[in-house]
């Protein structure tokens, strides 16, 4: 191949992003301590940038380029879209919060841009190396991210632990990697996965590398057993940053999950679904459980996250293709409700007050109705409540998951998904029927009160009609 | 056994044992110098595979530059090292199974029942004039661009990363400012002020009998 017959169309919006985050940064670095909202605005108008541009060239069909290596199909141009799109709504709900603690910087625009490059990069990666490299370019800069607040020793504690645990989880994935390099001889996941449904490679190696490899994945998205890091770093870092890190990154983990197992390592399916079940039963079980527990508002929504995890891993498990569109399905809504979550905390989180406790939501329909019914659709949509989001998004999978034969495997999510109610509720319970302990609403700029009203009544719509976005997930694959 | 294996072997150990002395030691310093001797015998290995711009590589970056710039950090920072161990011995049994049970699976399967020379055939060795770094370049910049830039914006983020967390502008350090010195003018340092002359209180008692 030479360079005049590289297409560098295919990855057009990634190279769009890359020239529009460097010449952001080549402006911040230019201007006046004061002005960040000029960045802010710059990086809103690039996010638009790059969603007209994936908007333009989206397409169902399956593309290959550069040598196989890059993928555009339906599941990425979706994923694509939601990611960028929940990326400029994370930045819409922090920038507030970043002026109270004094930490509007440009390089919380800026990291973020480069996160979801690495993220872009991941959904289209055909190849390990592509795998690899974007899920480094994320984390590197997520790792960034959390540790923004300089100063403060709870925000530098989540980093390190942060870094030291995901370096760990990146070499793991590494190790099964070159295991699976040096049995197929490939780093397509084409060729990988004729040579795995050709069964001329020897098992027990290609087992230590599926091992290896789902391993390493797991510790990245946060199922247990291997979440210890994921209260801590949600709960350590500002709440801006956790408004970044739990939306958009998990649709990009989940297309790996997809690409390298439901795709390259499908014709093993039968050992990795059992792994699967394992870590499944483990999120639900200890992400509804140990959250019962919490006081801080924050960390209960980490431990949800844990069990959300364990859902969308339900969806992946079956292997079939409604399980697929499940996850995908679960994991959009996921994204969503998770940013409306944390863009409560944002919101009410004032200079001094951090509103991450669950006791500062006490009294909030004293406080704000309309506030309390944004919290309200969150808790009912995230605990699933019947004709909520949340309901059909639970419901999908379960019902990918009944149809493999695991019917055990659904009626546990239920029966831990009853349990979790009780903990969602308990917030409607306080924000509606105690006393409240703070008086008054922060004052809030136009674009916030959009994004976050926006996303309530997405859920809301979404929950009533959503035949249009499971339509969408069904038709990717 | 050939001599190229008895090379093998003597790089190999070396690495083996270098590794692990670089993670018992107890001076930084030692165990820096050890990891340099790590990177030496690996390089030395990739050199037996004819990989030797790789090899030159290893040395290049990670012993000349990377190591020698930690060896200052090493130096410059006053590490702790009782520190560092505490727990060592709480944690000991846990860690020590964890490694024995994965070294145990490894061994299972890395042996060569599984990969040896009848499964994955020696590589026929490449004539003396076949260049390494033509075979690199020939396919870095073409088949492999794509992950090339990846990984440069890699680099860029923690270029940005590194940056935003070290740099901290304190406004209570005193620095001089050669331009602002350069350019001062008379105006800015020296104010002149209109005062009334003084008078000898003499004279007021003489002005004040005469009035």
């Amino acid at each position: 191949m030479t360079l005049d017959a590289l297409n560098l169309m295919p990855i057009l919006p990634e190279i769009i992003l890359l020239v529009l985050a460097c010449s952001i940064l080549l402006i911040d670095v230019f201007m006046r301590a004061g002005s960040r909202d000029v960045t802010y605005w710059l990086t809103q108008v690039s996010l638009v940038v790059i969603f007209v541009a994936v908007l333009s060239g989206m397409s169902m069909d399956q593309r290959l380029s550069f040598e196989g290596s890059v993928i555009n199909d339906g599941l990425s141009d979706v994923m694509k879209l939601a990611m960028i799109l929940m990326t400029s709504m994370a930045f819409a709900l922090s920038r507030s919060y970043l002026k109270d603690r004094d930490i509007h910087k440009g390089e919380y625009y800026i990291l973020g841009l480069f996160g979801l490059l690495g993220m872009m990069i991941m959904v289209s990666a055909y190849s390990l190396l592509l795998i690899y490299l974007g899920l480094e370019l994320m984390s590197l800069a997520m790792y960034a991210m959390v540790a923004i607040h300089r100063d403060d020793i709870r925000s530098s504690e989540a980093a390190m632990k942060y870094f030291v645990l995901g370096a760990l989880a990146s070499g793991l994935l590494l190790y099964g990697m070159s295991l699976l390099y040096g049995i197929t001889g490939s780093l397509d996941i084409a060729v990988i996965r004729q040579a795995v449904l050709g069964g001329e490679i020897p098992k027990i190696a290609l087992l230590l590398a599926m091992l290896f490899m789902l391993t390493g994945l797991v510790f990245k998205l946060g199922a247990a057993p291997f979440h210890m890091w994921l209260p801590d770093v949600y709960d350590g870092a500002p709440t801006a940053v956790t408004l970044y890190i739990s939306a958009a990154p998990k649709i990009a983990a989940l297309a790996i999950l997809m690409r390298l197992f439901g795709d390259g390592l499908i014709g093993i399916l039968a050992d990795w679904q059992m792994l699967m079940i394992v870590f499944a039963v483990a999120s639900l079980f200890i992400g509804n459980v140990v959250a019962i527990a919490q006081t801080s508002f924050k960390r209960m929504l980490a431990y949800s996250t844990v069990s959300h995890v364990g859902f969308i891993l339900l969806g992946v498990l079956a292997g079939t293709a409604d399980g697929f569109s499940a996850a995908l399905f679960y994991v959009l809504s996921y994204g969503l409700m998770s940013l409306g979550g944390f863009g409560i905390i944002t919101y009410l989180a004032s200079r001094g007050i951090e509103a991450d406790q669950l006791d500062d939501l006490k009294g909030l329909n004293d406080r704000s109705p309309w506030m309390a019914f944004i919290l309200l659709i969150l808790m009912f949509s995230m605990a699933g409540i019947p004709f909520t989001l949340g309901f059909w998004a639970k419901l999908a999978v379960l019902q990918a998951v009944v149809e493999i034969d695991l019917v055990w495997l659904a009626i546990y999510a239920v029966v831990m998904s009853v349990i979790g109610a009780f903990y969602y509720l308990r917030v409607l319970k306080m924000a509606y029927f105690d006393k409240p302990l703070i008086t008054g609403m922060p004052v809030r700029s136009l674009d916030m009160r959009w994004v976050l009203n926006g996303t309530g009544i997405a859920i809301l719509i979404l929950g009533l009609f959503p035949a249009g976005l499971v339509a969408l997930c069904a038709q990717v694959f | 056994m050939s001599f190229i294996k008895l090379l093998f072997l003597v790089f190999a150990s070396s690495a083996v044992l270098s590794a692990f002395m670089m993670v018992t030691t107890r001076n930084t310093v030692y165990a820096a110098l050890y990891l340099v001797l790590t990177f030496f015998s690996t390089a030395l290995t990739w050199l037996l595979l004819e990989a030797e711009f790789l090899s030159i590589v290893l040395i290049l970056v990670y012993v000349g530059a990377v190591m020698v710039l930690f060896l200052f950090v090493v130096m410059m920072l006053d590490v702790n090292t009782a520190a560092t161990r505490e727990g060592f011995v709480r944690f000991l049994p846990l860690g020590a199974g964890v490694a024995i049970i994965m070294m145990l699976e490894m061994s299972l399967v890395l042996g060569p029942k599984l990969f040896g020379l009848d499964v994955y055939p020696a590589p026929v060795p490449k004539a003396a004039d076949y260049s390494n770094t033509e075979a690199i370049g020939s396919v870095l910049y073409t088949v492999y661009v794509y992950p090339f830039e990846i990984a440069a914006v890699i680099l860029l983020v923690a270029m940005v990363a590194a940056i935003m967390l070290t740099l901290r502008r304190r406004p209570e350090t005193k620095y001089q400012d050669a331009a602002a010195q350069a350019k001062v003018r008379r105006e800015d340092r020296v104010r002149m002020v209109k005062m009334e002359s003084e008078t000898r209180v003499a004279d007021i008692a003489k002005q004040g009998d005469g009035a």
